[in-house]
Order: structure tokens, then sequence, then C-alpha cells
């Protein structure tokens, strides 16, 4: 691929990225590291020299843990320096120092001090690896110092052991390196290091003297300096170009190199990844790792298999994308990723077997250059003596083979059967094509070893019985030589065929299960719109696939997650789980760092639940815990793919549904800030209407000087009363409605009897209903009515209020009648009626029936009766009679009596 | 019907309806001392001796329903109770503690007057005959002594519990008679909780006694507290 050189532009995406990332860093901690190119060169003392220098400007610098190898200049520079205690780990019996990472957290100070980057953590601490410590400080928002030798660094490790022939197990990836904000190179020359090593400065001398021969070599640490020096300078260059990129100054935009490197099995796919990584390294390229699972890949043993996926991870730990593809040939698949990818360089790893087999099967390199266009490919070659690539292992042996043998050797018979049958029709020849029929049914349904069978049983019993000499295994004729060796390749090439076209449909149907149980998953999520209820379909949906114990943990307002108590198994059932407070712990962890935790992974994988966060696009959702009862179950990387897969769709649904839940919440916000407004306009115009008149007469008769008569004084006080009665009303209606609206309505429920009622209202508004006609019509035997006694005569309370407010005259009838499952009562009135087509909108809230009519009661009336209806479980409604008048009509759910 | 003054005792804090109280009810001829805590209430009860006690149930300094209990211990004339309607509860506990009759705030000189003319009767009652022989209300007349009741001069068959809840109600007439009370004294301490034994019963004999069930003369409905027997017309 060629560089495009014409624009000159940063691409605002990558802009936009490199914002997110820098804003990202600031809210993390600092990292720096001490990089040297060996042990002895000076790096703690250098470290230990800045922290003391931080202090002296005010920095608040803490000493995590530091080994001191007995080195006293470096111990006198801890003097002044607050050194945490170190945390005590007992494994085996013994006590164990270790970098107390919760103690520093806790503490929380500006700098951390922790030595050894590379160190492997001992068991019982919550990371296998020290630098998981460190990235968990910086995300922490602490600054740490730290230090790490080059052949510590994961990419250069291979190259470091082919120099000095020394393996360093302990390494660090190399994204953590290439994260540091600031890398210190504490360089020693090689004759410097050498003397300071004799005089005993950098180890004990009695360990000094194996270290010495072993590693300490001066050609050794010569090279090493030069990678040390290189790998700083690298940086450099880095920092350099993105320098250039922020200030758009140079043409280089990265030239689109994308590298692939395809990987295997065998043991050289390690050499690959890091040749690979130095490759995309020195491109300033993006690259990939894949591996194809051809069918008969699919054999392979566990080891080898287990190998696979650890390059794989080694490569993602590298900064590589990985992609596991599936498919027939695996040039094919590499070619058409890279197609995709736009991938310029593809890394593929010489072939180890023998020559002579290359002349009949090409090799994936020759497959790969032939169709890789202008795609370059890099070959790198495998150690001398590395072990070859397992072999697949021969077809699993099934206990049940027996049958497909025994089934082909009977097919072999019947076809026998037939060829005597018909041998005096027809010609030998034809016989054979029977007899090869027989064969490639036997291939095609039985597999190769039952096929090969059919094969030899055939040339056999052909010869046997119908090649002259019959009866016989000589030949006479040297032609059907030709005929049996032709029906064995037959055989052989058609039961391949079969078996390739079987495990091509066994890995289909894998996948078809997967994207099915995925769509399965999405479709049932999206019916729900509650979270606990979709924590529920994930679970469910594990446990269909899973034997194991499966919960998903849901974080309280303060993002503490709940310990659900019960952990739901396969078979349904929800038995207690004991999440003892250590597994809520890990799970707490995986909540807050939004990075799965438990079986298997990086952070505390003794455990033996896997934790898995339910990360969301803005935010992590909850974690689900998983408790398989075969912890192997997990370790299958398609089972934990799918696992992952269906956690996410969840956790989108999720984010969904609070998103929805949100929107919701602000929108009834508005809604209730809208019915504040009215309820207050409202107010102000019902109260100050008789406020006006009260303060209107009595400030009359406060400022009279005898000029009032006696009718007119009694005129103004029985309107104070009468007013100060309609804004007690008022206050009623208002108090009345607050407390039923505000949260469920709590009834006390009573065995009521309806004329009672009917009585005590009545009797109430004996002063506003003198005079008119009042027509009662409840039946002696109504039953008894379930309800709340006060809400039931507020209820008729205020429906008779309203009839004698809304018809001024003429009579109101109250009519109780029993329904088959419900009491309902009426009550008319003469008046002008409901304004026609408003009918059902009287219950509204501040709903009157003339917009600012002279009679007021807020419109709150109605609105409490089918409040107190409606908290019973009944119905009411209004309308309008055909002689004229409102009716409303409420009816009670009739339940039975006690005895 | 002109009002023989009364001794009264208003225990209530609030200053406007301390006014309101003394300006109509010496108005009306009888002398009102004020006690504006429940402690002062206790001991002007105790120096002043009133025919009537007024009790607010919220009262500053302790509960109005204390105050009732202390002062049933020894207090035996009527006891009036002021409630606001956030109490409505403890009016039925008052009833219960052994108030004879509630109002709620806010009320009407009128309907107090009326209460008043009650616990009046009732005095008067308890000082004249010790025991009636003859309850007579409107066209309603019970011979406790023959065990009968009629109507407009025509026997009236009562089952033995209708006649003992009408008697019941009937001896404590103008009083306030609380659902539990009722209970327990026609059918037994057992049967307080058992309300909707009352309900039927009391239906049954409002369909014997009154003229209009749903708009009783005697047998007045106190919603959510209880029953009154009206010994005046209602109004």
């Amino acid at each position: 691929m060629v560089a495009n050189t014409s624009d000159a532009r940063p691409d605002p995406d990558e802009l936009l990225a490199r914002v997110r990332r820098e804003t990202a860093q600031q809210a993390r901690g600092r990292l720096k590291i001490f990089f040297g190119a060996a042990p002895g060169v000076g790096k703690t003392y250098a470290m230990l020299e800045a922290a003391r220098k931080h202090k002296a400007d005010g920095a608040d610098v803490v000493v995590g843990y530091v080994e001191l190898h007995g080195r006293p200049e470096t111990e006198a520079l801890l003097q002044g320096l607050e050194v945490l205690p170190p945390q005590n780990l007992e494994h085996r019996g013994i006590m164990l120092g270790e970098f107390d990472l919760d103690a520093a957290l806790v503490r929380h100070p500006q700098v951390v001090v922790v030595d050894e980057l590379a160190h492997t953590n001992h068991p019982g601490a919550r990371h296998p690896k020290r630098w998981m410590d460190i990235v968990e400080l910086l995300d922490a928002g602490i600054d740490v110092f730290t230090t790490v030798n080059v052949q510590h660094v994961e990419s250069l490790n291979d190259i470091v052991a082919q120099i000095t022939g020394v393996v360093v197990r302990e390494t660090v990836p190399d994204r953590v390196f290439d994260a540091a904000d600031e890398v210190e190179l504490v360089d020693l020359p090689p004759d410097d290091l050498l003397q300071r090593l004799r005089e005993g400065k950098v180890y004990a001398p009695d360990k000094s003297r194996h270290a010495l021969e072993a590693f300490f070599r001066k050609g050794n640490l010569i090279a090493l300096r030069q990678l040390a020096l290189r790998a700083t300078a690298d940086r450099v260059d880095a920092a350099l170009r993105e320098y250039r990129d922020d200030h758009a100054i140079s043409q280089t935009w990265a030239a689109s190199e994308r590298v692939l490197v395809c990987v295997g099995p065998d043991p050289l796919s390690e050499r690959l990844v890091r040749a690979a990584r130095r490759l995309a390294t020195a491109l300033h390229a993006p690259w990939h790792a894949i591996y194809v699972e051809t069918p008969s890949l699919v054999r392979l043993p566990r080891a080898a298999r287990d190998r696979m996926l650890q390059t794989l991870k080694l490569a993602e730990s590298l900064g590589a994308e990985t992609a596991n593809l599936s498919g027939e040939s695996v040039a094919h698949e590499v070619l058409a990723f890279a197609q995709q990818r736009n991938a310029s360089k593809i890394i593929v790893g010489k072939p180890t077997r023998p020559r002579w087999q290359d002349r009949f099967r090409p090799t994936l390199v020759d497959e790969i250059v032939r169709f890789s266009g202008n795609i370059d490919v890099y070959v790198i070659s495998g150690e001398a003596g590395a072990e070859p690539a397992p072999k697949p292992s021969r077809l699993p042996k099934r206990s049940s083979r027996w049958p497909a043998y025994a089934k082909s050797a009977g097919t072999t018979a019947a076809i026998t059967v037939l060829c005597l049958l018909l041998n005096p029709y027809l010609e030998r020849t034809n016989l054979v094509m029977l007899y090869l029929l027989g064969t490639v049914l036997a291939a095609a349904r039985f597999g190769r070893g039952p096929s090969v069978l059919a094969a030899v049983l055939s040339v056999g019993l052909f010869d046997l019985l119908f090649v002259p000499p019959q009866y016989s295994f000589a030949v006479s004729d040297t032609q059907y030589v030709i005929t049996f060796i032709v029906m064995l390749a037959t055989g052989l090439i058609i039961s391949n065929l079969a078996a390739r076209g079987r495990r091509q449909a066994n890995v289909a149907r894998a996948r078809e299960r997967r994207a099915s149980e995925l769509y399965a998953l999405s479709r049932e999520l999206a019916r729900s719109r509650d979270i606990g209820e979709l924590g529920t379909i994930l679970r469910n949906h594990l446990l269909t696939g899973l034997d194991a114990e499966a919960v998903v943990l849901l974080p309280d307002a303060e993002g503490r997650l709940q310990d659900p108590g019960r952990f739901c198994t396969r078979s349904g059932s929800e038995a207690r789980y004991p999440v003892p407070g250590n597994d809520l712990g890990i799970a707490q962890w995986s909540y807050d760092h939004r990075q799965k935790a438990g079986h298997g992974t990086d952070t505390l994988a003794s455990a033996d639940a896997i934790f898995l966060p339910l990360n969301a696009l803005q935010r992590c959702i909850g974690v689900l815990a998983l408790r398989p009862k075969d912890a192997g179950q997990l370790d299958v990387p398609e089972q934990m793919h799918l696992i992952e897969s269906l956690v996410n769709q969840t956790a989108i649904a999720m984010e969904r549904v609070q998103l929805a839940q949100s929107a919701h919440d602000a929108d009834v916000q508005v809604e209730s800030e809208k019915l504040r407004n009215v309820l207050l306009s409202s107010i102000s115009h019902d109260f100050r209407t008789p406020l006006a008149s009260i303060i209107g007469a009595a400030s009359t008769l406060n400022a009279d000087t005898g000029k009032l008569d006696g009718t007119g004084r009694r005129n103004l006080i029985a309107t104070i009363e009468a007013e100060s009665r309609r804004l007690h009303r008022l206050v009623g209606n208002l108090l009345d409605l607050t407390r039923l609206t505000q949260g469920p309505v709590q009834l006390k429920r009573q065995w009521l009897a309806l004329e009672e009622i009917v009585g005590g209202v009545l009797q109430r508004l004996h002063e506003p209903l003198a005079g008119r006609e009042v027509a009662v019509d409840v039946p002696r035997d109504l039953p008894l009515v379930h309800a709340d006694e006060m809400l039931l005569e507020q209820l008729l309370f205020n429906l008779v209020e309203n009839a004698i407010k809304h018809a001024p005259h003429g009579a109101i009838e109250i009519h109780a009648e029993a329904m088959r499952d419900a009491i309902s009562v009426t009550v008319r009135d003469h008046g002008p009626g409901l304004p026609p087509g408003e009918e059902a909108r009287v219950f509204e809230k501040f709903h009157r029936g003339q917009v600012e009519a002279a009679q007021s009661g807020f419109g709150l009336g109605l609105t409490i009766c089918q409040v107190i209806v409606e908290a019973h479980g009944g119905r009411i409604s209004a309308r309008n009679r055909a002689d004229g008048g409102a009716e409303l009509r409420f009816s009670l759910p009739r339940d039975e009596p006690p005895p | 019907m002109s009002d023989a003054p009364l001794q009264l005792l208003a225990i209530e804090d609030d200053a406007q309806i301390q006014r309101f109280l003394a300006a109509a009810l010496e108005a009306h001829g009888h002398t009102l001392t004020i006690a504006a805590t429940g402690a002062e209430g206790l001991r002007r009860a105790t120096l002043r001796q009133p025919d009537v006690i007024i009790v607010d149930l919220g009262l500053p300094d302790m509960s109005g329903l204390d105050v009732i209990a202390r002062l049933r211990e020894w207090f035996r004339g009527p006891i009036i109770v002021l409630s606001a309607r956030s109490h409505e509860n403890d009016k039925i506990a008052a009833l219960d503690l052994g108030a004879d009759d509630y109002l709620t705030k806010p009320f009407g000189i009128g309907e107090l007057l009326a209460r008043l003319r009650v616990a009046q009767r009732h005095l008067a009652a308890r000082d004249g005959a010790p025991q009636e022989a003859r309850i007579t209300a409107g066209a309603l007349t019970i011979d406790l002594g023959a065990h009968r009741v009629q109507r407009d001069g025509v026997d009236v068959h009562l089952t033995p519990i209708e006649y003992k809840l009408l008697t019941t109600l009937a001896r404590h007439r103008g009083k306030v008679m609380t659902h539990r009370q009722l209970l327990r004294e026609v059918w037994g301490a057992a049967h307080v909780e058992s309300p909707h034994y009352l309900r039927i019963y009391m239906r049954a004999l409002r369909h014997k006694i009154e003229n209009e069930p749903a708009r009783p003369q005697h047998l007045l409905t106190e919603i959510g507290v209880g029953y009154r027997f009206a010994d005046e017309p209602a109004g």
C-alpha cells in the first residue's frame, strides 16, 4: 500500500481519539519507568533519588516496595522516606513479603515507588503480576515510579534469550511499557557494571559468581545495553512522531500499513508473534494475529490447543487484534481476512515438515504466496531442533465404531448376494460397478475405515467369486489388478470427501448454534423492560448450555453490588449459595474496574467462579457471577466467547432500559411540573375569591361608624361565615387529594351498610340540602360493601355536593343496586347536565364545568372520587341523562362477607 | 330551649379559639375558665369543679388523650373533645377513654351549643332520676321495665340483641358510642373486633324503628366513629 501523501490534515476521528486518550491520561496517574540494560546498573538507586527529590519539592511520596539486595547505598536513600509495610502472605507455611496494593490505595499518596515492574506476585495476592497492581494504582490516579530491565519487556524477551541463553520468565506486556509517561534510561558502561559486580555491589558475594558466569558476560552486556538504548530511542522517536501528528508538521501520515500474522498450534508461532510485533512497531502499523481452525485442527490434542490459545493471548498482550477464524483452507481464510482488513504484510512460519510431502500438497506458504497479490509475505524460520507441529490426533477412537464396520461389511455382503443373483445376466465389469456402488455408499455413510473395509472385502469377494478361476484368489487376467486399485482408491477418496463434509457441517452447526443463541437472547431481551428481569433472562440462557450456577449482581444507588443470596442452578432450583464476602469483593472489583475477574482471568484466578462485568457503552450495569460445575467448561474459547457475547448483549439491553427509564422519569417530571403550575394558578384564584369577600366584609364591619343597620351587618357577617366555610372545604379537598395521591392509598376496609353511609352524608349536608328533595333508593337486602368507611363517605359526600352545586333546583336521586359481581351507586340531578363531550373529563384534576365559574371547588371533588373508587378496584363514570341532568355512577367490587 | 348557665372549662391552646369560645359562651350566659396547657387544665379542673370540660386533643405539653384519662379518674361530668382533621383516629380513642362527644375543627358555635345542651340534659338526668323506666323519643317509646318497644303506639318486635343494642344506645342518648363500646356492651369483650355484626343488626333495627332508614331520626351514624341515639330532632 502506498501512503497517501497528499492528505496532510489529521483525520478528525484520529484527533478526537487522541483528545480522549489525553483526557483519560489526566485522570490517571503518571507512570515513570527507570529502565536498565541489566541488574546492577543502578535503577533502584536512581528511582529513590528521584523520589527524594520529588519529596523535597513538596510532593507526597511513599515507598511501596523496594528490593534492597543488601545494597547499603540504596538503603541509605530510604532514610526520610515513608515506607509502606509489606503485606505478609502465607504460602505453604512460609511468610512471604509482598507489595501491599490495598494499603497503597487507601493511603493514596501522590507518588508510590514500587520496584521491579516485572515481578511475579506470590500466590494469594490479588493479581498474579506486579504490573497489574501498578495499572490499578494508575487507574486510581496515583503516580508510580518503577524499575524494569530490558530482558523483562515482552517483545524483547526472546531476543534477550537468544543473546544470553538465559530464559527470563517474568515479563511485562509491551503496552504497559509503551504506556509509560516517562522512561528514564539508567545507563552504565559494561566495564563499570562488571567492576561493580566484582566488588559485590550488585549481589551478595556468594551469589554473584554464579550470576556472573551465566549472565554477565561482557558480550551479553554490550548487546543488552544496545537493546535498551534502542528501545529508549524508539520511544523518543514515537514521542517525536506524536508531536508531529499534533502539529500536522509532516506529510508522513500513518502509511496504511497493517501486519497480519498467522499462528498455528506449533511452538514456532510464538516467535512469529514477536516478529510481527517488532515489524508492526517498526512500521508504526496496527497488527492482527489470526488463527484459522480447519476441520482437521479441531481434532488437535488439548495441549496443542492450549498452546495456540496461549500464543493468541501473548499476541493480544503485545497489542495485536486477534481473531479466531474457521474454514476449510487456511490460506484462503488468511487471504480473505487480509483483504478485508487491508493488510499489507503477512507473516507466516517456514514449513517444518519433510520436503517430500511438498510434492504432493502445496505448503501453506506456497498457497499464500501464489494468491497474495500485492501483499508482502514474510516467512520466518523455526529454530533448529524445534519440535515439529503436533500431528492432529487420529480420528477419536469411539467405542461405537464397530457397528459402522459391521454395516459396511453387511452392505458388501448384500451387494455380493445381488451380484450372485445377477451373475448370469450381467458382464463382470458391471458387477464391478455394483461393488463400486457399495464401496461408495459405505464411504459416504460410514467413514474412512469402514469404506476401506468395504473396498477390501469387495475386491476379495469379487476375486473369489467372480474372477476366474472362481473360488480362488488367484487372478488369471492382470487387468483385474487395475479394477482392484481403482475400487480401493475410489473408496478412500470418497470417504475423505464425506468426512470433510461432515466436519464442515459440524463447524457450521457450532457457529449456527452461537448465532441462534444470540438471536434468541436478543429477541427475549427486547421484550423486557426491567433490569432484574433482563438479568434473569441472561442467567437462564447461560444455564441452558452450561452446567453451572449463575447470578446477576446489581449495584445499589451507591454502586455497591448487592448480595442476592441465591445462585440459580441449571435445574432452575434456586439454592442458597453463600456468596462469601470475598467473592462479593471480587465481583465488586470486577464492577469497579469493568474487567472480568475470578477463575481463569488475571485477577484472583484462584476463585471458583468467574465474574464478568456487564459493560455497556457508558457504564457498567452489574456483574455476572458464574460458577461452573466443571471449571474446564470455561476454558473452551468458543464457550467463553459465546458467554461474553451474551453478556455484552444483555448489558446493552440493560443500558437501553435504564436510558428509557430516565427519559420516562424526565417526562414525568415535566408533567408534574405542569400540574404544579396549574395547581398554583388554580389555588391562587380559588383561595383569593373567598378571602376577598371575607376581608371586604370584615373590614367594612370594622370601619363601621354606626351607619350600617342591623340587616346590613348581619348580611356581612353571613358572608364571612359562608366564605369561610367555602375556604374550609377547599382546604379539605386539597388535603384529601394530596393524601390520596401521595403514594398508595392505605385502605382500612370494613364491611359497611351503604344506607348508613348515605344517611351520614345526608346528615352532614343537611344545611345545603335544606328544602331540596332527596330520593334515596337503597334495597333492604343490599349486601354489605367492603370498603374504607371514611373514604366511601367522602366519595358519596363529594358526589352529592357536586349535584347540589351544579343543579341548584330539582330533586337529587341516590340509587343503589347489587349486581352479580359489583355494587353500583348512582347519583342523579336535574340540573343543566354536563357539557356535551366533556363527560369523561369531569374527573380530570382542576376541571370545572365552566371556566372560571362562580361556583368553585378546584374541580378537585370528582378527581378525589375517582382516586377513591380506583383505590377500591372499582369504576366511575359520568353521563348526561336523556331527560336532562347529570348522572354519576360508581361501582365497587362485590366480595363475600364474613360469616 | 333556654340554657341554664353552666360552669365550663376549656383546655385549648389556640388564642383565637380561646377568644371565640369566651365571647360566644359568655354571651349565652355560661361561665368559662380557659387553660392553655394540659397541666394547667388538670389543675383548674380540680380547683373549679366545672360542669362540662372541653378538651382540645392537640395540646402543647401533653396529649389530650392523657388529659382525658387523668380527668376520668375522678371527673364524672361530660367531656367534649375538639379535634383537628389530623387527629381523626384520636377521636375514637378519646371516646373509648370516656369522652362523651366530639367536634371537628372548624366548627360553628351552633354545633358547640347543641352539644352542651345534650351534656346538660345528661347532667340533669343523672342528678334527677337515678333509674329511668321509660325512654321516649319522638314517636318511639322504650319501656325498660317491661322490655317493650313501641312506635306510634304499636309494638315493635325486636330480637334480644336488637333490643339490647337499642337500649344501650338509648341509655346513653345524645352521647356518641364507638363501635368498640357497643360491641363490648352488647356482644361481650370477645367480639370487639367484629364490627360487621353491628352493621347488620343496626340495619335491621333501623328498618324496624325508623320511617326512612337511610335518613334516620333516632339511630344516627357518626361516620368512622360509631353511633348516637338522637334525643332531639336532627338540626
